[in-house]
């Protein structure tokens, strides 16, 4: 009867349920917490370990709470608040990407310029449609811009691998993420104001194909395709996730405005750079000789990194989006 | 009120840019009367500490300020006293007038005497006990002021911290901070065993601290 009534509703109606449902169970976290820290803890290595668990649970809760409210605000306030969460995220995965790639001196007002200059503008030129100028703007200028400022540094050492990885860290986190955002701009005739179930269709896909290969991973057990980048990584499993992907974006069809061959299309490109991307990340990881971006084991979400979250989206965004503008001709 | 609003804003302000994690190996974050020493490479450690601590420990943990540094001008005066609520010291391991004949009976201002008070009347504090800001990779020899303290207040509970990356966050001479993540990693708590020498436990101390690079 519940279901009935689900569905009964209007998508922001059906939204607002969900979004009250998450805020219920994080206030019974909440208030089961409070009860928790309320009760004394003896001194003893139990008593301290209770005391850590207590403390490492309230900031799990404390970071669920600050991102669940972000994105209700950014669902209530609309698509250039919904921008700026974006540029939040990206700031976040440049911030981890930077912390494990060695930088010197030199390198100090470069970085500024990246996070400051950079990363704002490529929003910027988002939220305001600028298509042309936001897909050059970064591979174009910036990709001359900064190295010149490295340059008057006056330190020549590593200097290729220093550019090279903040080249690198800015593509990625900032160009990539861009893309996301910029898919709800994307004026599809007929279909506007609709560019959030794009975002949706998107990050389900891509999110779906890591998934499935990860599941189908754990059920059947193959040799690694490239074992010295990923001890998971099969060819088996990777083709049975994007197969999946695929399959999935053509039953979405409804929700797009493309034709079912069209979505199965765009769904596989989607899941291909998504999958492949988050590949070339885990290389890039192996090379630092960690396991997570997160610092240490620890990050903005709590547990592992921003950026082994978003690394496939931040792939898959931009070859999603050129392929559909390009094919639509938009 | 403005102090608080102050401390807010900066502490919204060091976690937009670092994450200011703190990471407990080897002790709980509890309320309990500790010395924190830790490493020193730059000015922002004593930002980055006072940060990382949970907001229960912060109120009760007062943070050494060189008194050379933080007095300069009115406004880190007034930081370092209404929000941080650190403690001056003067900087000792500095240029001793050569020509001053050491004379034993003469009154010395104490630099310890600021840390010897904060500690009497039941607070917390962090000391960075290389005295000087360094640039290497590894600390420097830590100076005596640690033992000197632990011996006296027997106690207090001596805890060795870490501070990680916070001289890639804005070195030396620039004004713009660039985001990267830091960290403060607290380890188990050090004491001073029954008969140990200066030295030995100094040297001791300045493991416990690099041990907790790695960890």
């Amino acid at each position: 009867m519940s279901y009935q009534f689900l569905r009964n509703m209007d998508a922001s109606q059906q939204i607002s349920a969900l979004f009250l449902i998450v805020f219920g169970v994080l206030m019974g976290f909440s208030v089961y917490g409070f009860v928790q820290s309320l009760r004394e803890q003896p001194d003893t290595p139990l008593g301290d370990a209770r005391r850590m668990e207590l403390y490492n649970a309230r900031g799990l809760l404390k970071t669920s709470w600050l991102m669940v409210t972000i994105f209700w605000v950014g669902w209530v306030l609309g698509d250039g608040v919904a921008n700026a969460l974006f540029g939040i995220v990206a700031f976040f995965a440049l911030r981890e990407f930077i912390t494990l790639s060695p930088t010197r001196r030199g390198d100090h007002r470069s970085l500024v310029l990246a996070f400051f200059v950079v990363l704002p503008v490529q929003f910027w030129l988002v939220a305001t449609r600028h298509f042309d100028l936001f897909t050059v703007f970064i591979p174009v200028y910036v990709f001359l811009a900064l190295p010149v400022v490295s340059v008057l540094a006056d330190d020549p050492q590593r200097f290729l691998e220093r550019n090279a990885k903040l080249q690198w860290g800015i593509m990625v986190c900032v160009y990539g993420m861009s893309h996301v955002p910029a898919l709800l701009l994307l004026n599809f005739p007929g279909y506007e104001g609709k560019g959030a179930f794009l975002v949706f269709f998107l990050v389900f896909v891509v999110q779906t194909c890591m998934v499935v290969q990860h599941m189908v991973g754990i059920k059947l057990k193959r040799p690694a395709s490239v074992p010295n980048i990923s001890k998971s990584f099969s060819w088996v499993h990777w083709g049975v996730g994007v197969l999946a992907a695929s399959v999935l974006g053509a039953l979405l069809t409804g929700i797009t405005p493309f034709k079912p061959g069209q979505a199965l299309g765009l769904a596989f490109i989607a899941a291909v750079s998504g999958s492949l991307g988050h590949l070339v990340m885990k290389a890039l990881k192996r090379d630092r000789g960690v396991t997570s971006w997160g610092f240490q084991g620890m990050s903005v979400t709590g547990a592992g990194g921003l950026l082994d979250r978003v690394d496939a989206l931040c792939f898959a965004a931009p070859v999603f989006f050129h392929s559909v503008r390009w094919y639509f001709g938009l | 009120m403005l102090a608080k609003l102050t401390g807010f804003l900066l502490l919204g302000f060091i976690r937009l840019l670092t994450g200011a994690q703190a990471r407990w190996y080897g002790c709980p974050p509890k309320a309990e009367q500790r010395i924190y020493f830790a490493n020193h490479q730059s000015h922002a450690d004593l930002v980055l500490i006072w940060a990382a601590l949970p907001h229960e420990l912060r109120s009760i943990t007062r943070p050494i300020a060189a008194k050379d540094y933080w007095t300069k001008s009115n406004f880190r005066r007034w930081i370092t006293t209404e929000v941080f609520n650190a403690v001056y010291v003067d900087r000792m391991g500095g240029k001793a007038p050569a020509d001053a004949a050491p004379d034993p009976s003469a009154p010395v201002a104490d630099p310890l005497e600021p840390l010897v008070a904060a500690l009497q009347s039941g607070d917390s504090i962090i000391i960075f006990p290389e005295g000087t800001r360094g640039h290497a990779d590894e600390p420097q020899p830590f100076k005596s002021g640690l033992y000197t303290l632990a011996t006296r207040f027997p106690d207090v509970v001596l805890v060795p911290a870490w501070i990680n990356n916070v001289q890639r966050v804005m070195p030396k001479g620039e004004v713009v901070p660039v985001p990267i993540l830091c960290s403060v990693t607290f380890g188990a708590p050090v004491r001073v065993e029954p008969g140990e020498e200066r030295r030995p436990f100094l040297d001791r101390a300045r493991q416990a601290v690099m041990a907790l690079r790695d960890v």
